[in-house]
């Protein structure tokens, strides 16, 4: 099977975007919208309904004509050209998903390629493919009707839908917007996922602000002011939260966007301390004396392997004779360094301690993350460099 | 009751007995008629229905039309047409045709305009051109209603096709019949020419039913999902 994805992102810009519905006097649904995005980023637009972030939306995929201004997909102007031609180069997904109700899922899905003339043997194919990428099995899910699946299957169809004639752009319209709570984390994580293999670049909508901080490598947040929908800032998530450019984006984050913040990052990305380490069998002495060396006043001990079996203090390790372990006690959190600060907190207190330990995939100890560490970056001063490597491309 | 002649039994079963291909005959013809006035009607009303997807303005006045042909008696539409086109098919399957197009024209309508925005705002933000738009989307997502309005349409017009046998024996399928029976107060005839009547519109609404599960599976699929799996079984 081939590989799903041949082609990549497109970089896509808003150059001075405006769009009147009404005279030229009148306020503007979007007003002199100007943001670039980058190939293979998601970019969410955010903002409270009536900023224009769907109107923006539109723009791009011609279901809107702005009043001026370009848009450019690619370095060329999408107001140049058929319309339809440009939409079938467009992966489009709406909140209602809009599927087809009188067709089964594999027609749904083949629908532009079939508009670009593709043979049926090619489009049985890439059905098939786009329904594993999603993750619904072709076999059971091929010949269904849209009526036959639950809200989030709905969604994943589609999102094949769009995907079926490998578009180097995605416009996501509040994809997420009408299924629970629950399938929407999934189906957001399923996206995360799925953007690491195809690399598209995607038009995210939404108006939830934390839908945005999650999916967002770039997000816009849109304001509505008396001239009408503006960007009021334009920059990684993690900018966003730090430093909010107006009082708007400020209240629009919200006050707890030091929180936010703290699931953005991962606990990789963070300074760790390095363990003290001993296994069963060492000297207690030696094991004395290194703790004694170190600011941090426990032992981890540790099997052969490197994995964690427990700590051990000062107390433990009194008197000659060699460390023994059943006097190990109170394991910290094992975390993964792929996890999210804010996960890796709230495990630290549920497991009322103040440090959690790094494993790597094997459960090798690689470090101890502590509350000091997390505190740290919730000083204003804290430096962004530190925060989010690979942020500061901007 | 029909008029009966002296001593007749109430059905002359030796009569239908001898009669059964002219019965035949006469039932065919009469499907043949209420055919043709339904498949044009529902051109033209097809015509006139995507007119007022375009059009929404026209929809009023095209529903008031076909609704003041709808109540024009079919006698008097029979005595005001024979001046212009005689005793004809044609006359009968005028009257016939304009009966039916307030009924269809309604339901297109409504069908067509049943299809959900997101439906159509996802299809054009793929890139379907707006013919294809038409034929593949809306007028499919439409069949159940347009359906529903053939059953009507068709109930309605086997009805009435029993009165252009008034216009000569070569147009009035069955009709001929009851007014022969009429005519020469023979029951049987009568009897006879309304059952056979009354079984064909029966027959026309069982097969409208099928058609409409034979060309809407996905909505059958609907109907199985809220009824749960008995109706699966029932339906295979």
């Amino acid at each position: 099977m081939s590989q799903p994805t041949s082609r990549p992102g497109a970089t896509v810009e808003f150059d001075h975007v405006t769009k009147r519905y009404a005279g030229p006097g009148g306020p503007a649904a979007v007003s002199d919208l100007s943001l670039a995005v980058p190939a293979g980023c998601i970019c969410v637009l955010v903002g409270p309904s009536g900023c224009g972030k769907t109107t923006s939306l539109k723009m791009v995929n011609g279901l809107i004509e702005p009043t001026s201004g370009r848009i450019l997909i690619d370095g060329r102007d999408v107001m140049t050209g058929d319309p339809t031609e440009l939409r079938r180069g467009i992966g489009y997904v709406i909140q209602q998903v809009g599927l087809f109700p009188h067709q089964t899922v594999a027609e749904n899905i083949i629908t532009v390629p079939r508009l670009l003339g593709w043979s049926d043997a090619t489009c049985q194919d890439r059905c098939d493919e786009l329904l594993q990428l999603v993750g619904l099995d072709p076999a059971g899910y091929r010949a269904r009707y849209p009526s036959q699946l639950s809200g989030g299957e709905r969604q994943r169809v589609g999102v094949a839908r769009a995907l079926a004639a490998d578009p180097p752009l995605l416009l996501m319209d509040e994809p997420f917007g009408a299924v629970d709570p629950i399938v929407r984390e999934r189906l957001q994580n399923e996206l995360l996922r799925l953007q690491r293999r195809i690399a598209k670049t995607i038009l995210f909508v939404t108006h939830d602000i934390d839908e945005a901080i999650k999916m967002g490598d770039r997000v816009a947040v849109m304001q509505i002011t008396p001239q009408g929908g503006v960007l009021a800032q334009y920059g990684p998530p993690e900018e966003l939260l730090r430093a909010p450019a107006s009082d708007f984006v400020a209240r629009f984050v919200g006050a707890d966007r030091g929180l936010k913040r703290l699931s953005l990052l991962h606990v990789g990305e963070l300074p760790l301390r390095p363990a003290v380490t001993a296994r069963p069998g060492d000297s207690a002495a030696e094991a004395r004396a290194r703790i004694a060396a170190d600011p941090f006043p426990y032992l981890l001990l540790v099997d052969e392997a490197d994995r964690p079996i427990g700590w051990l203090d000062e107390d433990d390790l009194a008197g000659a004779g060699v460390i023994d372990e059943a006097s190990a006690v109170a394991m910290s959190p094992l975390l993964d360094r792929r996890a999210t600060v804010r996960d890796a907190l709230s495990q630290m207190l549920d497991a009322d301690v103040q440090t959690g330990i790094l494993v790597d995939d094997e459960g090798r100890v690689e470090g101890l993350l502590t509350f000091e560490a997390i505190a740290a970056l919730l000083q204003p001063a804290a430096r962004p460099e530190v925060l989010a490597p690979g942020a500061a491309d901007a | 009751m029909p008029p009966m002649r002296d001593g007749e039994p109430l059905v002359d079963w030796a009569w239908i007995a001898a009669h059964l291909d002219d019965i035949a005959l006469r039932s065919l013809q009469h499907l043949w008629i209420a055919f043709i006035a339904v498949a044009v009607g529902l051109a033209i009303s097809l015509g006139l229905g995507i007119l007022v997807l375009h059009r929404r303005s026209l929809f009023g006045p095209i529903t008031a039309v076909t609704g003041v042909l709808y109540t024009i008696p079919s006698l008097a539409l029979f005595a005001a047409l024979i001046p212009v086109t005689g005793l004809s098919l044609l006359t009968a399957e005028i009257a016939l045709v304009s009966y039916t197009l307030l009924i269809l024209v309604r339901n297109i309508v409504a069908g067509l305009e049943s299809v959900s925005p997101e439906v159509l705002e996802a299809a054009e933000g793929m890139g379907y051109p707006r013919r294809s738009l038409l034929w593949r989307v809306q007028l499919p997502l439409a069949v159940p209603l347009i359906v529903a309005g053939l059953r009507l349409a068709s109930v309605s017009t086997i009805g009435l096709v029993t009165v252009a046998g008034l216009l000569g024996d070569a147009f009035g399928g069955l009709g001929v019949l009851i007014t022969e029976g009429l005519q020469t107060f023979f029951a049987t005839k009568v009897y006879v020419g309304a059952l056979a009547s009354i079984g064909l519109a029966l027959l026309a609404d069982v097969a409208f039913v099928r058609l409409q599960r034979r060309l809407t599976p996905w909505a059958r699929a609907q109907a199985l999902d809220a009824t749960g799996r008995a109706a699966v079984v029932e339906a295979a």
